[in-house]
C-alpha cells in the first residue's frame, strides 16, 4: 500500500481546473486533500480552451450569479496571484448582424445590468469600429462588456495546485482511478494501482469524463462530451484588442442540439497569436479533425473580421466540453450517495467558473452555508426531473 | 473561386524524394492514375536537391562525393517525366500538402508553397506518404548566433544553391552525414578545422559484415573518408561542441572531450577559431500526416517517433502506404526502395499485377539497408546526458523565446511532468514551427528533469500537427463550402 498515515479529509479525482480550484480552496481552509489525476495536470480540457472569464454570454439565472462570484474571487482573494496565470480584463464585445440580434442583446444586456453587471450599449457601426477598429462594417453594434477577463487556463490550474501543494496538499499524477470505495453506502474512498486511498470525501472533479467517475460509485450523471474547434494564427501586430463575437454565440451556448453549430468568437493573446472560434457538436471523443467545423469557423471569422482572412492559421486543436443536459454544472454532494460530491459539467465556462465553484463547494464540505445557492446546481437533479 | 479539386486519382503520392519518386514512377508503370504532390520547385528531395533546371548554367558537374545515385535520380525523372507526358501522372510541383482527410476515401489538401502554384485538393483511392526527415537540431549555449546552422541546412546551400556557407568550419554531431558534410564543405574550398563525433565509432567496426553487405554505403563512406585526409581535416571522437562564441557572428566554439553519456570532461575546453559550427544529429521524420491520418507509431532505435508498416509498406491505416524516413531514417537506397515497394503494392491492392521476383528483390535490398542503419544509429546515437550542456539561459525554443531555466522551472516549481505539460505551460514549442525544431531537444531535457523516458505516446502528442504547414485562413474557409461534394 502506497499511502500511509491519516486519511485525508478529501480525494479529489482530477487535476483539471476545477480539481485544482477545488485543492485550492480545501488546503486554504485546513483541509487535507490528494488529488489524483490520470494524466498530467490539465491535461484534459483545461489545456484545450482560452480560459474565459465571461459575464456577456450568460442568460440571467443561477449561471450568472455564479460567474458574477467567480469574477468578486478572481479579483479579489486570488488578485494577487493574478500575473502567474496572466489575468487580462480585456473586455468583450458582442456584435450584431440584424436588428431583430441588436434587440436581442439589448434585452439581454438591460436584465444583466439590473443584477449589477456592466453591460454597455454600442449604438452603431462607427461606435462599434471605435472599440474594435477592424471588425466587419456590416455589423450594426452590440454590447460592450468592460468586466470580461480571460486567464491562461494551464497556468492557472498549475499554480493553483502549486499553493495548495505549499498548504499540505498532494497532487499524484498519472494514477488512474479504477473505482469508488463504498462502505454503508457511502463513498469512502478510492481505488488505484497503486492501492487504495480512504478520504473523509470524494470529489469527482473530471470534466467531461465525470461521469464515467461517477459510474463507479454506481451514481447516473449525465455529463457528456461536446466537441470544439480553435484555430491559433501566427503571431501578428495588435489588431483585435477584445474578446468579440458574434450575437449567435449566445444562442448556441445555450442550445442543446447535438450537431455542428458554428459562432465566430475571435480576440487577440499576448503573444501576438489570435485564438478563433467556436464551434458546438456531440460528436462523443472523437478528437479528429473536421473540416467542416474548422472550415466554417474559419469562413465566420473572416466575416466578423475582414482582415484576418489573409492571416496565417499555424495550429488548431479541439477540445471536449463537458456538457450537461441544463447547461447548468453540477456542484455539491451527491444526495444518492453520501460522501460523493460534484464539481463538473460547466460546458464552456469552467475556468472561468472554477474558483467560485471550488469556494463554494468547500464551503458546502464544512457544514457552512455557500455564499451563493447551491440548490440549483444538485447532482442528483436529473434523476428528480426523472422520478417527477 | 477556382476549381482547385483534383479528382478520380487512383494514388495521390506525397514528397518527391527518393522514396516518393520511385512510389510514383513504380505505380504509374502499372497503369495508376498518380497525383504527385510536393513541395519542392523540381522533384529531387531533399536528398537529390540541386540548382534549378531553369538555368542550365547553374546545373552540378557532379562531383564524386556529393551527387551520389546522380544517375538514378536522372533516370527516375526520365521515367516520372514520360508518365507526366502520357498523362498517368500529374506532377503537383510547389504545393505543400497540409492535411490528408477522409473523403472518398481520401482528400489531399495542399496550400501553395511558392508564387506559382495554386492551392490544391486532390481526391484518391490510396495515399503513399514519403514526406521525408528534416534536421535534428539540438540546443548549445550560443546555437542561435548567426553562423551556426543544421548540417543538412549547409549541405542543402551547397548541394542547391552552390552556396558555401562559411569560409572556417567546425563540423560537429554524430553520424556519418557529418563526413558528408565536411567533405562537400572542404571540395568547396571551406578550412575544416575539425570534424567532431559524439562517439567512439567503435560501433562501425564492431558491426564490419552489414557493412561489407551494403556496399554501397562503404564506397560512399570511403569516399568521404579520402576526400577529408586529402584535405587533412582532423576528426575526433568522443568529442562535442559545448557552446558558440560570438555576438552577431560566430567568432568561435569550444570543444570538449567527453564520456559515453556526453558528460563533459574535466579541464578538456578547447577554444577553436570558426565562421561556421554546422551541427548535426541525425534527422527527424516528418510524421504530421501519418500521425494525422491515424497510423500506428513506435520509437525507432534513434529515439525518433516513426510510423509501423508492413513487409509490403502498408500503414495500419487501410489505403494508406508509408516509404522513406517516415519508417525510420535509412538513407536514400532504403528509401528507394520502400518508394518501389510501396508503389508496388498499391498497384497490386488496385487489382494491376504483381511481381513477385522484384518485390523479393526490393525486400532485400531494404532489409539490409536497414540492418546497416540499425548498426548506424547504435554506434551514432545521441549521448543521453546532453542537456547538461546547457545553461539556464540558453533557448530551448527559438520561436516563443523559451530557455532552458524556465522549462526546468516548469517541471521544478509547476509539477509539469511530460513534454506536453511543459510545452503548454511554458509554451516552448507553441510558435510557428510548432515543435518540429525544439520537440525532440525538448522532450530529452524533461527527460533528464523528470528522471522518465518519453513513450510512444509523449512523442505522438507532440507530432500532432492537424496543420501540416500554416494554412491562409480563406483558404481553411473554402473547406466550409463543401468541396468534399
Amino acid at each position: 500500500m502506497t499511502f500511509r498515515g491519516p486519511a485525508p479529509d478529501a480525494v479529489i479525482v482530477g487535476a483539471g481546473m476545477l480539481g485544482a480550484a477545488v485543492a485550492y480552496f480545501a488546503a486554504a481552509a485546513g483541509m487535507s486533500v490528494i488529488v489524483v489525476e490520470r494524466g498530467s495536470i490539465a491535461s484534459g480540457t483545461t489545456s484545450r480552451c482560452e480560459g474565459n472569464l465571461l459575464l456577456s454570454d450568460k442568460e440571467v439565472g443561477p449561471e450568472l450569479e455564479l460567474a458574477h462570484y467567480s469574477q468578486y474571487v478572481w479579483r479579489g482573494e486570488l488578485a494577487e496571484h493574478a500575473d502567474l496565470w496572466e489575468f487580462e480584463a480585456k473586455g468583450g464585445l458582442v456584435a450584431a448582424a440584424s436588428e431583430a440580434q441588436r434587440a436581442g442583446l439589448d434585452a439581454l444586456a438591460e436584465h444583466q445590468r439590473s443584477l449589477g453587471i456592466r453591460a454597455e450599449p454600442v449604438e452603431g457601426p462607427a461606435a462599434l469600429r471605435e472599440i474594435e477598429p477592424a471588425i466587419a462594417p456590416h455589423l450594426l453594434g452590440g454590447v460592450y462588456y468592460p468586466e470580461d477577463a480571460q486567464v491562461q487556463p494551464v497556468l492557472a490550474a498549475h499554480h493553483l495546485l502549486r499553493l495548495a501543494r505549499e498548504r499540505g496538499a498532494e497532487v499524484r499524477t498519472h494514477l488512474p482511478v479504477t473505482g469508488i470505495r463504498i462502505v454503508g453506502g457511502r463513498a469512502v474512498g478510492v481505488n488505484t494501482p497503486d492501492g487504495a486511498i480512504d478520504a473523509g470525501a470524494v470529489v469527482v472533479c473530471a470534466g467531461p469524463w465525470s461521469g464515467d467517475v461517477a459510474r463507479l460509485a454506481g451514481v447516473d450523471l449525465p455529463i457528456r462530451p461536446r466537441r470544439g474547434f480553435v484555430l491559433v494564427t501566427e503571431p501578428i501586430p495588435v489588431t483585435i484588442r477584445h474578446k468579440v463575437y458574434s450575437a449567435e454565440y449566445v444562442e448556441n451556448v445555450a442550445s442543446s442540439d447535438s450537431g455542428l453549430q458554428v459562432s465566430p468568437v475571435v480576440e487577440g493573446t499576448p503573444s501576438g497569436t489570435v485564438l478563433i472560434g467556436s464551434s458546438r457538436e456531440r460528436v462523443g471523443f472523437d478528437a479528429g479533425f473536421s473540416a467542416e467545423a474548422v472550415g466554417r469557423i474559419a469562413s465566420a471569422a473572416a466575416r466578423l473580421f475582414p482582415v484576418l482572412a489573409d492571416v496565417q492559421v499555424m495550429r488548431t486543436y479541439s477540445g471536449f466540453r463537458p456538457y450537461s443536459p441544463d447547461h447548468l454544472p453540477v456542484i455539491g454532494e451527491d444526495a444518492r450517495m453520501p460522501g460523493l460530491w460534484h464539481a463538473a459539467g460547466h460546458e464552456g465556462a469552467g475556468i472561468g467558473l472554477s474558483v467560485g465553484t471550488g469556494r463554494l463547494l468547500v464551503q458546502a464540505m464544512r457544514h457552512a452555508t455557500p455564499d451563493v445557492s447551491l440548490l440549483p446546481f444538485r447532482p442528483h437533479r436529473f434523476a428528480d426531473a426523472d422520478a417527477a | 473561386m477556382p476549381d482547385r479539386t483534383r479528382s478520380d486519382y487512383d494514388l495521390c503520392v506525397v514528397g518527391a524524394g527518393p522514396a516518393g519518386l520511385n512510389a510514383t514512377v513504380t505505380a504509374g508503370e502499372r497503369g495508376l492514375r498518380v497525383a504527385l504532390v510536393d513541395v519542392g520547385v523540381q522533384p529531387g528531395g531533399q536528398y537529390w536537391r540541386h540548382p534549378d533546371e531553369r538555368f542550365p548554367d547553374t546545373l552540378p558537374q557532379p562531383s564524386a562525393t556529393r551527387r551520389h545515385g546522380w544517375r538514378e535520380y536522372r533516370d527516375l525523372d526520365a521515367r516520372l517525366d514520360a508518365l507526366v507526358r502520357g498523362g498517368r501522372v500529374v506532377h503537383l510541383a510547389g504545393r505543400h500538402v497540409w492535411g490528408v482527410h477522409p473523403g472518398r476515401p481520401f482528400l489531399v489538401r495542399a496550400t501553395a508553397a511558392g508564387e506559382d502554384a495554386d492551392p490544391v485538393v486532390v481526391h484518391a483511392r490510396r495515399i503513399v506518404l514519403a514526406t521525408g526527415a528534416y534536421d535534428r537540431q539540438l540546443p548549445v549555449p550560443g546555437w542561435t548566433t548567426p553562423g551556426v546552422m543544421a548540417a543538412g541546412g549547409v549541405q542543402a546551400l551547397l548541394a542547391g544553391h552552390h552556396v558555401r556557407a562559411g569560409r572556417r568550419v567546425v563540423v560537429a554531431g554524430t553520424g556519418p552525414f557529418l563526413l558528408s558534410v565536411a567533405a562537400g564543405l572542404a571540395e568547396a574550398g571551406a578550412e575544416v578545422v575539425a570534424v567532431c563525433e559524439a562517439n567512439a565509432l567503435t560501433g562501425w567496426a564492431a558491426h564490419p559484415l552489414r557493412t561489407l553487405q551494403e556496399p554501397g554505403k562503404l564506397v560512399e563512406g570511403a569516399g568521404y573518408v579520402t576526400t577529408l585526409l586529402r584535405h587533412r581535416v582532423p576528426f575526433r571522437t568522443r568529442t562535442v561542441i559545448t557552446a558558440v562564441h560570438g555576438t552577431g557572428r560566430v567568432t568561435g566554439a569550444t570543444l570538449r572531450r567527453v564520456d559515453r553519456r556526453g558528460r563533459a570532461r574535466a579541464g578538456s575546453e578547447e577554444r577553436v577559431d570558426a565562421d561556421l559550427v554546422a551541427l548535426g544529429w541525425g534527422f527527424i521524420p516528418q510524421l504530421e500526416l501519418a500521425v494525422g491520418v491515424g497510423a500506428a507509431t513506435r520509437v525507432d532505435v534513434d529515439g525518433s517517433l516513426v510510423a509501423v508498416v508492413d513487409d509490403d509498406q502498408r500503414s495500419s491505416v487501410s489505403g494508406v502506404y508509408l516509404a522513406g524516413e517516415v519508417t525510420g531514417v535509412g538513407g536514400a537506397v532504403q528509401s528507394g526502395a520502400e518508394g518501389a515497394l510501396a508503389g508496388l503494392t498499391a498497384a497490386a491492392d488496385a487489382g494491376r499485377a504483381d511481381d513477385p521476383r522484384l518485390r523479393a528483390r526490393l525486400r532485400r535490398r531494404i532489409a539490409r539497408a536497414h540492418r546497416f542503419a540499425v548498426a548506424m544509429h547504435r554506434a551514432s546515437s545521441v549521448p543521453v546526458d546532453w542537456p547538461t550542456w546547457l545553461a539556464d539561459d540558453t533557448l530551448v525554443c527559438r520561436c516563443e523565446e523559451v530557455d532552458t531555466g524556465t522549462v526546468r522551472a516548469a517541471v521544478r516549481d509547476l509539477a509539469a511532468d511530460d513534454p506536453r505539460d511543459v510545452r503548454v505551460t511554458a509554451r516552448p514549442g507553441m510558435g510557428m514551427c510548432q515543435g518540429r525544431m525544439c520537440g525532440f531537444a525538448l522532450s530529452c531535457l524533461v527527460s533528464v528533469e523528470t528522471a522518465v523516458t518519453p513513450a510512444a505516446a509523449d512523442l505522438a502528442s507532440l507530432a500532432t500537427r492537424p496543420l501540416a504547414t500554416p494554412v491562409r485562413l480563406a483558404e481553411l474557409a473554402e473547406m466550409a463550402d463543401g468541396e468534399e461534394g
